[in-house]
């Protein structure tokens, strides 16, 4: 039984970062302001508004069913979705239903064994509704209100075939995805509830279930794993799957049963009466990709001569990858490896982006690595205290001044050359040791030297100095 | 300069279900003009109701497309006019503010579902007015008042603003005394807005003539068929004759679609409708719901209670057709009908100018005598074929029995107002 394979699909809705709503002209960009503030007749379903499509939105979906290698339908439509729920200004959603506005598309990544194209089934255009807001504690509340803020936000809808076979899989997917959408810039996934997703899961040969309501990268992993044991679980006890719909409660990372009167919706799909159907073939034609995350990995490999590893890394993400090339210059190989191999590390414990970093800082540093300046161990601790400082709230300060101000320097050649001739005079056993050729000794003095002068000197340069300095004394 | 006016009618016909005292308006094409406006169409700032109860006391913060027109032009627009709940009748009975009567017989309907409209301009209380016409809602009531009113092309007036009974149907219209005037009124409000994406950009700006020498006219048998009362087929056919008299010339078709048009237009209407009314669920609109109660609860009391009888049977006849499992014996097969009478037209207008027959198949009801709701569904039949195909009609008066008035209803091609125009200006200038 535990090889039976996990069955895993997606559905994943993504806000599309346009300036303006989906059917009106009001501003997307609400979530520093007021409830009920980025509102018009049509946002807020007024009687006798319309709907007015946005050409933008329709741009950047067609971007994404481009990226995604979409079959982009000759005529698409929207239709409505009826149902009643308060956050509902009209009470249907504005959606596309039979004839989506992309089909049939593929997303290579990287999964549980090897590259893997996971197949995207649809790719449709919606509204977002509005946001109930519940005063008073669970669902006993006292009362709740409304937010119209986020309604009409547009979104689109991806939905995968059942082609993922693990948990981690699943997060690979929504990685590549994201990086993917951040890559044509149509979607910021820094904002919040900018991303949300429903899963199907199954162990092969039982019933699926739907898992909704995840709202984070973490929270898809963690959710369906989750759901994996408990359907294994149930499995080993011999024990039926109900086919369900789950929710996924976030913040203890489990998975509950809804049986709610609300899901049990027919939701009387048709024509959207008020929109044109949709005819872009033309359009479609004229819209060019930018450079996508695989091409751009590509070419780190081509032009920095990056390794494969560091180059799917720094291609991850489109602002680590914009950081990267802004800090090649200083020397490729090095910004790789202290960008992929430490910074990323030190950024993540510390629940950062890469926006917390200044570039022109990181730079610095990379120079006095490069020019032998300061030892790696100091690099890194520079690299911990601006990230600190920026922690903080402080202006953060420069490699140089961390340098200066904590004596970072690495030993002038002068005085390297004067604690290896102490360190000679102070251990005579050790020298004779050498001397009668035990190489170990070599080894003592050049601790000693280190020691000396706190570890800001290279151990390969000191062993040639002292071995230069004791066979010119034979 | 703004003007103003005061507007204190004696409306014994309860055309009026909002009237202003103290109308403010400007320079134009259309000033000093009073016009009354369909309460389903939105006014900032004065209450819009669509007669229904659960509107009651809503006050919509923006213009509607053609009341921003019609301002600009320097209109007055001297209130809102009753008529059936959401538009859903043929009789303004259907009101929640209780019916119109009509003008011209206290004792009779004054058609619908534009009924305030027609009796407010054929009583004299105001110079034009605006309607909405989803199956006959201007027509009907312009036949019924002995009134002109016009059905515009699908797409050539803004629906924005209006609140939607059936949008795929529906289209807002002039109604006046006279076609000269009705034209006037035509022009101010017909044109491209951006916010409403089925508009085209086809402005009006034509000057009706009276000369239809060689106008093509097509007769459509099922037009004076069952269900026609003999003396309105009479009436109109003496009106086609005098039609002829001036020059044109008629030909006889057939209509085979006819016989789906009625069904096709209830389960489109009433889909669409039940859709459209969704929202009005008591959270936003209506006297508030009992919190007490869960929120799916709540919501159909509330909708129980604001909501009229015939509003209800057209939701929940909607709700079927669009139900999973019925979609495709309903909704979908309505389409496929509606695209029947689309072929239909397009058919006849290969050979013809415009078509012509009776508005109504009778005169206006007594109060109360269509009692039986598929009663009052027949008398659509003749309307709805041109909302169905989206071509425009106008109805002209065009003689009386018993002295209340008879409709000629002139159908023309997309986008061929002007051509119904024409022909109903011609008959009207020969007089009746
Ligand atoms: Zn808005």
């Amino acid at each position: 039984m535990e090889d039976r394979e996990t069955i895993i699909g997606l559905e994943i809705h993504c806000q599309l970062n346009t300036k303006s709503k989906m059917f009106c002209g009001c501003s997307t960009d609400f979530r520093d302001n007021e409830p009920n503030t980025h509102t018009c007749p049509v946002c807020l379903g007024l009687p006798g508004s319309m709907p007015m499509v946005n050409k933008r939105a329709i741009e950047f979906a067609l971007k994404v069913g481009k990226a995604l290698n979409c079959t982009i339908r000759e005529e698409s439509e929207f239709s409505r979705k009826n149902y009643f729920y308060p956050d509902l200004n009209k009470a249907y959603q504005i959606t596309q239903y039979d004839k989506p506005l992309a089909e049939w598309g593929k997303l290579l990544i990287d999964g549980d064994n090897g590259e893997k194209e996971v197949k995207i089934t649809r790719i449709h255009l919606e509204e977002d509704p509005g946001r109930s807001v519940h005063m008073g504690t669970t669902d006993r509340g006292k009362y709740t209100l409304v937010d119209y803020n986020r309604a009409g936000i547009p979104l689109i809808e991806i939905v995968t075939e059942p082609d993922l076979r693990s948990p981690k899989e699943a997060r690979k997917f929504l990685n590549k995805l994201r990086a993917t959408l951040e890559y044509l810039n149509v979607f910021d996934s820094e904002k919040e509830g900018s991303l949300r997703v429903d899963a199907n899961i199954s162990i092969k040969g039982s019933e699926r279930v739907e898992v909704k309501n995840i709202s984070s990268y973490k929270g898809v992993e963690k959710a369906l794993t989750f759901e994996v044991t408990r359907q294994r679980n149930l499995l080993r006890r011999g024990q039926p799957i109900a086919r369900e719909t789950r929710h996924f409660v976030e913040t203890r990372g489990i998975t509950t049963s809804s049986r709610s009167k609300e899901e049990e919706n027919d939701y009387r799909y048709f024509p959207e009466p008020d929109l044109l159907p949709l005819r872009v073939s033309s359009w479609v034609e004229s819209i060019e990709l930018p450079e996508l995350p695989d091409a751009r990995r590509e070419r780190f490999i081509r032009q920095y001569g990056v390794s494969a590893e560091h180059a799917k890394t720094l291609t991850g993400g489109l602002k680590l990858a914009e950081f990267y090339e802004s800090v090649a210059p200083a020397d490729p190989a090095l910004a790789a490896t202290w960008t992929a191999d430490y910074l990323l590390g030190e950024l993540n414990y510390r629940d950062f982006t890469i926006d917390a970093m200044p570039e022109d800082l990181f730079r610095e540093l990379i120079k006095l690595i490069k020019s032998n300046a300061i030892t790696d161990k100091s690099a890194v601790e520079i690299l911990r205290i601006i990230l600190d400082e920026v922690k903080e709230g402080k202006g953060p300060e420069h490699p140089q001044a961390i340098v200066d101000r904590l004596g970072l320097a690495k030993s002038s050649e002068d005085l390297v050359m004067k604690m290896v001739e102490e360190v000679v005079a102070e251990q005579p056993a050790a020298v004779a040791d050498y001397y009668a050729g035990k190489m170990q000794a070599l080894n003592f003095l050049v601790g000693q030297v280190m020691k000396k002068c706190r570890g800001r000197a290279d151990p390969g340069h000191l062993n040639t100095l002292l071995k230069e300095l004791l066979d010119k004394k034979v | 300069m703004a003007k103003i006016l005061s507007f204190t009618p004696d409306d014994s016909v309860h055309a009026f279900l909002t009237t202003i005292p103290e109308v403010t308006y400007g320079e134009g094409p259309l000033s000093g003009v009073t016009v009354a406006v369909k309460d389903n169409i939105s006014t900032k700032g004065i209450e819009t109701t669509c007669a229904s109860k659960i509107l009651k006391g809503y006050i919509p913060p923006y213009d509607a497309h053609v009341v921003a027109l019609l301002k600009d032009a320097g209109a007055a627009i001297v209130g809102k006019t009753n008529m059936d709940e959401f538009g859903m009748g043929t009789t303004t009975e259907n009101s929640a503010f209780g019916p119109t009567l009509n003008p011209l017989d206290k004792n009779r309907v004054p058609g619908g579902s534009s009924g305030g409209s027609a009796a407010a301009v054929a009583s004299g209380l105001c110079d034009v007015a605006i309607g909405s016409d989803t199956g006959g809602s201007i027509r009907c009531p312009a036949a019924f008042c002995g009134i002109v009113g016009l059905k515009p092309t699908y797409g050539r007036v803004s629906r924005y603003g209006l609140i939607a009974y059936a949008n795929s149907l529906e289209q807002i219209g002039p109604m006046a005394r006279d076609v000269k005037t009705l034209s006037r009124l035509y022009s101010v409000i017909a044109g491209h807005d951006p916010r409403d994406a089925t508009t085209v950009n086809k402005p009006y700006s034509h000057e009706p003539s009276a000369n239809i020498e060689g106008l093509k006219i097509g007769i459509v048998e099922e037009f004076f068929g069952e269900g026609v009362n003999p003396r309105v087929a009479e009436v109109v056919k003496e009106a086609l004759a005098t039609l002829e008299s001036l020059g044109a010339v008629v030909k006889s078709y057939t209509m085979p679609s006819m016989k789906y048009a009625l069904s096709a237009y209830y389960v489109t209407c009433t889909s669409e409708a039940s859709s459209n009314l969704a929202r009005f669920d008591g959270v936003r609109y209506g006297p508030g719901l009992d919190s007490a109660k869960s929120w799916h609860d709540a919501y159909s009391e509330q909708r129980k209670e604001g909501f009229g009888k015939e509003v209800r049977r057209r939701i929940i006849l909607g709700t079927f057709s669009l139900a999973a499992g019925y979609y495709g014996r309903y909704y979908q097969k309505a389409q496929t009908a509606r695209q029947m009478v689309r072929d239909d037209f397009e058919r006849i207008f290969r050979d013809v100018d415009v078509i012509a027959g009776p508005t109504m198949p009778d005169i206006a009801f007594r109060l109360g005598e269509k009692s039986d709701p598929l009663q009052m569904y027949l008398a659509d039949i003749l309307t709805v074929p041109a909302n169905l195909a989206g071509v425009p009609a106008i109805s002209v008066p065009c003689g009386k029995i018993d002295s209340m008035p008879v409709g000629l209803q002139i159908i023309g091609k997309y986008f061929d107002d002007e051509k119904i125009i024409d022909t109903a200006f011609a008959f009207e200038q020969e007089g009746v």
